[in-house]
C-alpha cells in the first residue's frame, strides 16, 4: 500500500517538476481561460447585470482550458515514448491513472486559483463566495476522473485535437451543468443548502468515475 | 452456406412479424385511438416518440453489455454487435429528437425547448457519436474496438447521472410540457403495441446490420489471406 | 538481482501470436533463452522484432501463446516480470525537461530501488555522464541520451535486458561507445536479447543468432558466427545484402 502511494506521488512529482521548468501548461491554460472569458464577455453590454451569465462564462472558460490541459498531459508522454517507459514500470496500471489524474487536478487548481480572482474583478462580481472553492474542487476532480481516461485515448487516435472534446464534453456534461448552476447560485448570494443537490450530483459523478476509470484504464494504454 | 440459409429463414420470420406488427401499430395509432383532448392530433407522435426512446436506451444497454463482454473475451463478435447496436441507437436517438421537436413545436411555437427529455437525449446522442467516432478514428481495428468498448461502458454509466443533473435543473425551472391525466385503455393498448413493434424493428435492424458487418469482416479476412498467398 | 540463476530458462516462449486486426505481427514464435545468453536478432523492418520484444516486456499483450520471463508468466505476473527486465529502445523513454539525475530518480522510485542516491551516482559514472548529471536531458546529444537510457534500464539491476535497435541514429563513435558500455556493464551475468540492423555488432556481441522475417523465425543458430558467414546466412534468408 505504501509503495503504491509512493509511486503515485512519484508520477505527480515528475509532472509538477517538468511543468515548473517550462511552465508551458500553466501559462497556456491561464492565457486561454482569460481569453475565453474576455471573448465571451463581448456578448455583454457594459453596465449590464452579469451575474446570471457570469457563472456560465467562468465554467466555459474552465471547461475549455481543462480540455486543453488534459490533452497536453498525455501528449507530452506519448511524444517521447515516455508512456512506454511508464508501462514498463512494475506498477499496476491504475497507479499510472491515479498519478496522472492527480497531476491534472493540481494543475487545474493552480489555474483556478489564478483565474477566479481575475474573473471576479473582470465580471464585477460582489466577492469570493467560499462555496466556490468546494464547487471548483468537486468539478475539477470530476473533469480529471474522466478526462485522464479520454486524454489517454485521444492521444492514440487520429484527429486527436478534436477527439478529446468530442469524448469529454458529453460525458462530463452533468458536472458542467452542476458547476454552472451552483456557481450562479452562490454568486447571487445562495447558501450551502441551495447548492446541496448540485454538490450531490458532482459527488456522485466523481465517485462513480473514480471507481470505474482506473479499472478500464489498462485497456486504453495497452497495445 | 447451410448456416446462411437457415439464418435467413428465421430472420425472414422476424422481419415478417415486425412488418405485421408495424402495420397493426400504424392502424392503432392513426385510426383506432381517439384524438387526445389538450394537444390534438400532434399528440399521436407520442406513440412513436416513446417506443423510439425506449429502444434508444435499450440499444445503449446492449452496447454496454457487449462492451464488457468484448473486453473480457476479445472476441470480435461482441465488438461487431456493439457497433451495430450503436449505429441503430444513434438512428433511433436522432428520431427521438426529431419527434420530440415536432411534438413541442405546436404547443410552444418554438422548435427546441431545453426540457429534460430532449436535453438528456441530445447528450446521449453525442455520447453515441463519440462512440462511433472513436472506432472510426482509431489507428487500427482492435484498438478501435477496445476504445469504443471503454466509451460504451463509461457512456452508459454516465446516462443516469446526466438524467439526474437535468431533472435537477428542471425542477428549478419547471418544464411547460405536462401530460394531463393518465392513459386510457385504448391509449395504453396502442402504446404497448407500438413499443413491441419498434422493439422488433430494432432487433431486426440489429440482426441485419450485424450480419452485414460479419460478412464484410469475413470478406476482408479472405482478401487478406489471398494477398498473402501471392 | 545479478546473481546468475542457473535453473530453468531465462525466457521461454511458446507459439506467441500477435494479431492487429487482420494483420499478423507475430505468427507463432517459439523461443528459449538460457541464463547468460546474448541473443542477437536480425531481420528487415516489419519482421516483428520490436513486437516480440514488446510482448516479452509485457507492454503488448499477445493474442495467443504463452511466455515466461525470469520464471514468471507474462500474463499472470506481469508486474514481477517488469521488475526483472530492463529495456532500451530506439526511443529514449526519458523526460526532456528533467535532468539526468531526476530522470533516474523517478524511475528508481518506480522500481523501488534501495540506496537510490548511491546507485544513481554509480550508474551515471559508469556511462560517463557525471559532468552533465544535473543538466536537462533536452540539452544532451543523441549519443548521450542513449547512454542515459542504458543507465535508466539498469537502475534496478535487472537480470534480463531487452535492447531494441539501441544503436539507431548514433554515429560510429557513439555506437562504439554504446557497445563498450553494453559489454562492460554485463560481466556475463545478464541475459540479453538485442535486435539490430548491424550485423557486425550482432556477430561481435551475440553468442546466439536469430533471423526473423514476416513474424516468424526463419533461422536460428546457437553458436557465435563470424561476420562473413553471418552475412551469407542473412542474404540467404532475407535476400538483403547487409
Amino acid at each position: 500500500m505504501r509503495s503504491a502511494a509512493g509511486k503515485t506521488l512519484a508520477i505527480v512529482w515528475k509532472d509538477i517538476t517538468s511543468e515548473m521548468r517550462t511552465k508551458e501548461i500553466a501559462t497556456s491554460l491561464i492565457a486561454f481561460a482569460l481569453l475565453v472569458i474576455v471573448v465571451v464577455s463581448f456578448t455583454l453590454e457594459p453596465g449590464e447585470n452579469t451575474s446570471p451569465i457570469a457563472a456560465g462564462i467562468l465554467w466555459v472558460a474552465f471547461t475549455f482550458a481543462g480540455v486543453l490541459g488534459l490533452s497536453r498531459s498525455f501528449a507530452t508522454e506519448k511524444d517521447k515514448g515516455c508512456l512506454q517507459g511508464l508501462m514498463l514500470c512494475p506498477v499496476d496500471r491504475s497507479i499510472l491513472y491515479l498519478g496522472k489524474m492527480l497531476s491534472i487536478v493540481v494543475f487545474m487548481i493552480v489555474v483556478e486559483i489564478i483565474i477566479i480572482p481575475i474573473f471576479i474583478v473582470l465580471l464585477d462580481q460582489s466577492g469570493f463566495p467560499p462555496q466556490l472553492a468546494v464547487i471548483a474542487l468537486l468539478a475539477t476532480i470530476g473533469f480529471a476522473a474522466v478526462g485522464t481516461l479520454f486524454s489517454a485515448m485521444a492521444v492514440n487516435t487520429r484527429a486527436r485535437e478534436v477527439m478529446m472534446p468530442l469524448l469529454f464534453l458529453p460525458v462530463a456534461s452533468p458536472v458542467i451543468i452542476a458547476a454552472i448552476k451552483s456557481t450562479a447560485l452562490v454568486l447571487s448570494g445562495g447558501s450551502w443548502g441551495d447548492i446541496a443537490s448540485w454538490l450531490g450530483v458532482m459527488a456522485a459523478f466523481d465517485a462513480i468515475f473514480l471507481a470505474v476509470s482506473p479499472l478500464v484504464f489498462e485497456f486504453v494504454i495497452e497495445e | 452456406m447451410q448456416a446462411l440459409k437457415q439464418n435467413t429463414r428465421s430472420v425472414n420470420g422476424l422481419l415478417g412479424l415486425t412488418f405485421a406488427l408495424m402495420i397493426a401499430a400504424q392502424f392503432l395509432i392513426f385510426v383506432y385511438v381517439p384524438t387526445e383532448r389538450t394537444m390534438g392530433v400532434v399528440q399521436r407522435i407520442f406513440y412513436f416518440h416513446v417506443p423510439l426512446a425506449w429502444n434508444a436506451f435499450l440499444a445503449f444497454a446492449i452496447v454496454f453489455v457487449c462492451s464488457i463482454l468484448y473486453l473480457r473475451s476479445r472476441d470480435m463478435k461482441w465488438d461487431r454487435l456493439a457497433r451495430s447496436s450503436a449505429e441503430i441507437g444513434l438512428l433511433f436517438t436522432t428520431l427521438v429528437l426529431i419527434t420530440g421537436t415536432i411534438w413541442d413545436k405546436p404547443a410552444w411555437g418554438v422548435w427546441w425547448t431545453w426540457d429534460p427529455r430532449l436535453t438528456a437525449t441530445l447528450i446521449l446522442w453525442f455520447i453515441y457519436l463519440a462512440y462511433l467516432f472513436v472506432s472510426a478514428y482509431a489507428t487500427e481495428e482492435s484498438q478501435g474496438a477496445r476504445y469504443a468498448a471503454v466509451i460504451g461502458i463509461i457512456g452508459f454509466l454516465d446516462v443516469p447521472i446526466v438524467a439526474l443533473a437535468i431533472v435537477l435543473w428542471q425542477t428549478q425551472h419547471p418544464s411547460p410540457l405536462i401530460f394531463e391525466g393518465g392513459l386510457t385503455g385504448s391509449m395504453l393498448l396502442t402504446l404497448m403495441v407500438s413499443i413491441v413493434a419498434f422493439t422488433l424493428l430494432y432487433l431486426s435492424l440489429l440482426i441485419l446490420r450485424n450480419s452485414l458487418r460479419r460478412d464484410t469482416d469475413e470478406i476482408k479476412k479472405l482478401k487478406q489471406y489471398m494477398d498473402e498467398r501471392n | 538481482m545479478t546473481t546468475a540463476q542457473t535453473d530453468g530458462y531465462a525466457i521461454e516462449a511458446k507459439r506467441l501470436i500477435k494479431r492487429y486486426g487482420e494483420h499478423y505481427a507475430l505468427r507463432g514464435i517459439d523461443l528459449s533463452v538460457k541464463w547468460g545468453d546474448f541473443l542477437a536478432i536480425f531481420g528487415p523492418n516489419g519482421a516483428g522484432k520490436t513486437t516480440l520484444l514488446k510482448v516479452l516486456a509485457t507492454i503488448v499483450k499477445p493474442s495467443s501463446g504463452d511466455a515466461s520471463v525470469a520464471g514468471f508468466d507474462l500474463r499472470e505476473d506481469a508486474v514481477k516480470v517488469r521488475q526483472r527486465i530492463g529495456v532500451v529502445s530506439h526511443q529514449t523513454l526519458l523526460y526532456d525537461d528533467l535532468s539526468a539525475y531526476e530522470n533516474l530518480r523517478f524511475y528508481g522510485k518506480m522500481y523501488e530501488v534501495p540506496d537510490l542516491k548511491d546507485r544513481i551516482n554509480r550508474l551515471i559514472a559508469q556511462v560517463g555522464l557525471e559532468s552533465r548529471m544535473h543538466d536537462p536531458v533536452r540539452t544532451f546529444s543523441r549519443g548521450m541520451q542513449q547512454r542515459l537510457a542504458i543507465a535508466r534500464a539498469l537502475i534496478h539491476d535487472p537480470p534480463i535486458l531487452l535492447l531494441d535497435e539501441p544503436g539507431t541514429g548514433l554515429d560510429q563513435h557513439a555506437s562504439a561507445m554504446l557497445a563498450n558500455i553494453i559489454i562492460s556493464t554485463l560481466t556475463g551475468q545478464r541475459t540479453i536479447i538485442m535486435t539490430t540492423h548491424s550485423l557486425e555488432q550482432g556477430a561481435a556481441l551475440g553468442n546466439r543468432i536469430m533471423i526473423m522475417a514476416n513474424g516468424k523465425i526463419t533461422y536460428e543458430e546457437s553458436k557465435q558466427l563470424d561476420i562473413s558467414s553471418l552475412r551469407e546466412v542473412y542474404y540467404q534468408h532475407t535476400g538483403v545484402k547487409n
